[in-house]
């Protein structure tokens, strides 16, 4: 069991080998097999965890490239249990959504391989590259497979995230000039007590924020998003807001935070801010839109917001109230495992819906409850999950970062709220334009969900309404984490 | 001394000298006869590659004229493989006039880089550099049939000797100070502190002729001429051999010979001396190159424009200077050299298959050859310095040495404007591969229906030996940075 992370990191990759000699019709079938396998590999990963334990487990450390303080170091805690967890869920997910050929299901193993390597990797060099890795395949996946604007959106997409990198890749650079490591660990036990001073300290902070805000994405360098969701393929969609955003997320939780907490106090009040308009803004941008893989892309902003509002509550606050900063930390990883079910969820919604009607303007259907309720039905049990009714995954990480933050920076947190009921705005106005009214004429032949998508749609329900109802299963993974951290930031 | 030691300890040399003799005459008395020409100029190379590793670990000949180090033998060595891939590419050329002659000449290229690159004596620099341009100028006209190459041609020549015309007008300067042509005696003499107007002149004059070489700005004007006009393998040499030996030797001649002469390029504390000129050589350069190339639509010129900034991130290494610096320039222009090889490998095919090397000529390259789109995304990733490919800890090793350089990180100024170049540049590869993984039929100038691009074994293989290099380069870089490093005296 010595190599299991390892194992998880490479067979995706060897799987993306294996297509290059598979047949054109077989692709999909070879690309959900070894999903199989990685999926095994991550339940296993899970049996051998000790939930009980903080900290590194399971770690693999071998020499890579001493000159430069690199070093092969995988290890997982909590979080990125709960990550490898979610790749492992959505991956497959989205290659149920598209018919692909070989090409298609390489280059979305070689991103999967990334993903493993970005979530487990402790060593900055070795995250680095696994997050580079990840953005070659998405950039071809937009490029050859995507829709209208995929040139445009495709550069824009790669572009934005490679100036992000850049300037991190600056920092941390500055950052092992001064220390002499790499090791997240140990950076974060530096960080405790000032990693860098003066000039240094502020530059290094603002590439590596600038790098991860993109990657988010943070009000206000969230640009590239819509174009790119919207021009992705499906599955690619479901990827990229699924998991791609997530790298971000944790990238907040495992790089920066630890790392510079004097920055962060001073610049407190700023970041909330941005939390806080990523949240309000994009919730009234996504009301705005009348394309629903645009209007979901938005949406995507604005619940990342929530987590960002967390982490920035908890990290900033001037009080510190170990419960509360608890709360809000277990609402923030909560919502990034229910944020990548239940988007990647919609966006294959609106992929069936594309898919019959050839259009996916909200206006472009009408009625749809007459011809296809069993769509309309869980769609809307999707809906619900992503604005936040009570028994539905989506409300327990909400609840608790607004319980959490509320008490540590009740202003913003009071605010943020705005865009709680934004959502539901935008979500109702939708439901009401697709499912109800009078059946649009285009739409009369509208077939209702096959026995294949059914066997698909089902098991996602059920989880939603899972960790809905009983969400302690997933605590229970990260909660010896969340007290760490906790006790980190404190 | 006598001629046999010599004989021993040049064998390398010997053995491409007699291989060039042999194809020239294999080339006059066989017309037809064009495979053999550069199967015996491959084995020749293969031949010279075993004597190199025969050589003794140091000799040293005529007070520095000709030494053998493992840092000579290594880059002897890569000049070597350079050459070799380059008569790969040129087999495959369509211009079968005067084959033996062709092969005879990249031949004598690849001697005057091996002299340059294993020589620590002024004068005999000069006849390796010379020895190199010669061969090079007529390689790059070559093409008789094909006006732009004989422009290529004639303007690298005018360039090239008015700037040899400098290296030796200040290579006398800097003898007529010192009274010596030994590197090792020049740093000796050459003391610290302010240096004499007639030093400065000799020494800013020898960079001159460098800057020319290596085609850093404003020294690059012939850069997309030639590298657009000249035959391909010519342009595919002229920008990999002769710059990888251009720049082991500039390196030694800064390091070793003007040593004390440094300098600094600190944003606050610029002091007179060689390293101010090579940064804002490497700063023009970066800016200049990035900039242009943004605005080209032919791939050999955006290579040419990519290749000024490419010179500009690598004389970094210069700059910062000491064993860490100069490692990682090496390492970089060893990485670049054999990623452009390749892609000018690709470029050549493109050119024969589809009839041009602009970039709607690789417009859906992917569904014309899958294995063609393959490498040449590894190639131009890897410029742009994209983790996991060799190109990345290039760069990576340039940036943290020359971070790492002189107090309080008084380099940082040309390290950030240098990442700001690379992301910059990022822009215009990406559009190499935009144009590669268009759809078919979409945007395609080209009337014709896309037919498949049938590849002959040689080319593949050795398309997909550099690729594959690139990327375990990148896996696993210590297998060349230890090798440099340890070589490094």
């Amino acid at each position: 069991m010595a190599h299991l992370i390892s194992a998880l990191i490479l067979l995706p990759l060897v799987g993306a080998l294996f297509m290059s000699i598979a047949r054109e019709s077989h692709a999909r079938g070879i690309a959900l097999g070894f999903n199989a396998l990685t999926a095994i590999a991550a339940f296993l990963l899970w049996r051998n965890f000790d939930t009980a334990a903080a900290g590194l487990q399971l770690m693999e450390r071998h020499a890579w490239i001493p000159t430069i303080g690199a070093e092969y170091l995988v290890g997982i805690d909590g979080l990125s249990l709960l990550l490898v967890f979610l790749t492992s869920l959505v991956f497959p997910f989205a290659f149920f959504a598209q018919r692909t050929g070989r090409g298609f299901c390489a280059l979305m193993l070689l991103m999967q391989s990334a993903l493993f390597g970005t979530f487990t990797a402790q060593n900055f060099i070795l995250w680095f590259l696994f997050y580079e890795m990840s953005l070659i395949p998405a950039f071809l996946l937009i490029k050859i497979w995507g829709g209208a604007n995929r040139d445009r959106a495709a550069t824009k997409f790669f572009v934005y995230t490679f100036l992000g990198s850049v300037a991190m890749l600056l920092s941390f650079l500055g950052i092992y000039l001064a220390k002499g490591t790499f090791d997240f660990a140990a950076l974060a036990e530096l960080g405790k007590t000032g990693l860098l001073t003066g000039k240094m300290a502020w530059l290094a902070f603002g590439g590596i924020f600038l790098g991860l805000a993109v990657k988010v994405p943070l009000f206000p360098f969230h640009t590239w998003l819509p174009d790119a969701y919207e021009s992705a393929p499906t599955g690619v969609s479901m990827v990229l807001t699924g998991v791609l955003s997530k790298m971000g997320v944790s990238g907040f939780v495992r790089l920066l935070l630890p790392l510079f907490p004097h920055e962060i106090k001073i610049l407190g009040p700023w970041l909330l801010a941005l939390a806080v308009c990523s949240i309000v803004l994009a919730s009234l941008a996504a009301w705005a839109q009348s394309d629903l893989k645009r209007m979901i892309a938005y949406l995507s902003i604005n619940h990342l917001g929530y987590c960002m509002l967390g982490l920035f509550a908890v990290t900033a606050s001037a009080t510190r109230p170990l419960a509360e900063m608890q709360a809000a930390l277990s609402g923030v990883f909560m919502q990034i495992f229910n944020h990548g079910i239940t988007a990647a969820a919609l966006f294959y919604y609106v992929g069936l819906l594309e898919q019959r009607r050839g259009l996916r303007g909200l206006n472009d259907f009408g009625g749809l409850m007459q011809c296809a309720p069993l769509l309309c039905g869980w769609m809307s049990v999707a809906m619900f999950s992503s604005l936040g009714l009570p028994g539905l995954n989506g409300f327990i990480g909400e609840f608790l970062i607004f319980k959490g933050s509320f008490a540590l920076a009740p202003w913003p947190t009071a605010l943020a709220t705005l865009g709680l009921l934004f959502t539901a705005i935008v979500f109702l106005r939708a439901m009401q334009a697709l499912f109800s009214g009078p059946l649009t004429a285009s739409c009369n032949a509208f077939p209702d969900l096959k026995r294949s998508e059914k066997w698909i749609v089902v098991p996602v329900t059920l989880l939603m309404f899972a960790l809905g109802i009983a969400p302690q299963f997933a605590f229970n993974i990260f909660n010896a984490t969340v007290i760490q951290m906790a006790r980190l930031f404190a | 001394m006598n001629y046999l030691d010599l004989l021993k300890l040049a064998a390398p040399e010997v053995v491409v000298v007699v291989t060039a003799l042999v194809v020239l005459a294999l080339g006059l008395m066989a017309q037809r006869g064009t495979g053999i020409c550069s199967a015996v100029a491959a084995a020749g190379l293969l031949f010279a590659a075993a004597a190199v590793l025969m050589l003794p670990q140091h000799a040293t000949l005529f007070g520095g004229m000709l030494v053998i180090t493992p840092l000579t033998s290594l880059f002897k060595i890569i000049c070597l493989a350079l050459a070799f891939f380059t008569v790969i590419l040129a087999r495959g050329e369509s211009t079968p006039r005067n084959r033996g002659e062709y092969f005879a000449l990249l031949l004598l290229a690849t001697i005057g880089l091996m002299l340059l690159v294993g020589s620590e004596e002024l004068l005999m620099i000069f006849i390796g550099l010379e020895l190199t341009g010669l061969s090079l100028y007529v390689m790059a006209g070559f093409d008789k049939s094909d006006p732009r190459s004989a422009e290529a041609g004639l303007k690298y020549f005018l360039f090239g000797s008015t700037a040899s015309a400098f290296t030796l007008f200040g290579l006398s300067f800097v003898y007529g100070v010192c009274g010596t042509t030994g590197l090792v005696a020049i740093g000796q003499k050459i003391t610290g502190g302010p240096i004499s107007p007639l030093l400065a002149a000799g020494i800013v004059m020898t960079l001159i002729g460098f800057a020319f070489k290596i085609a850093a700005a404003p020294f690059h004007l012939w850069a997309p001429d030639t590298y657009q006009g000249a035959p391909i393998p010519s342009a595919a040499f002229i920008a990999s051999g002769s710059k990888v030996a251009s720049f082991v030797v500039l390196g030694k001649i800064v390091l070793v010979g003007f040593g004390p002469a440094h300098g600094s390029a600190a944003w606050h504390g610029l002091i007179a001396g060689w390293s101010p000129v090579l940064a804002a050589l490497a700063a023009l350069s970066i800016v200049i190159g990035n900039l242009v190339a943004l605005a080209q639509s032919n791939v050999r010129r955006l290579l040419a424009y990519s290749a000024v900034a490419h010179a500009g991130y690598t004389l970094l290494g210069l700059v910062a200077g000491g064993r860490e610096g100069f490692g990682a320039t090496l390492f970089y222009t060893t990485v670049y050299a054999f990623t452009l090889v390749g892609a000018f490998g690709v470029v050549a095919l493109v050119r024969r298959e589809i009839g041009g090397d602009d970039l709607s000529h690789f417009s859906a390259l992917r569904s014309r050859s899958p294995l063609l789109a393959g490498c040449m995304a590894i190639f131009m990733l890897s410029l742009a310095g994209l983790p996991p490919l060799a190109g990345f800890f290039g760069k990576f090793y340039l940036f943290s040495a020359a971070m790492r350089a002189g107090e309080n990180h008084g380099l940082l100024w040309l390290v950030a404007l240098a990442l700001l170049g690379s992301f910059v540049s990022l822009y215009y590869y990406l559009a190499v591969l935009k144009a590669i993984f268009s759809e078919p039929g979409t945007d395609n100038q080209n009337s014709e229906p896309s037919s498949s691009i049938k590849l002959d074994f040689l080319q593949e293989l050795s398309l997909t030996l550099l690729a594959a290099g690139i990327v375990l380069l990148g896996l696993w870089p210590m297998a060349l940075v230890a090798r440099i490093a340890a070589s490094l005296p």
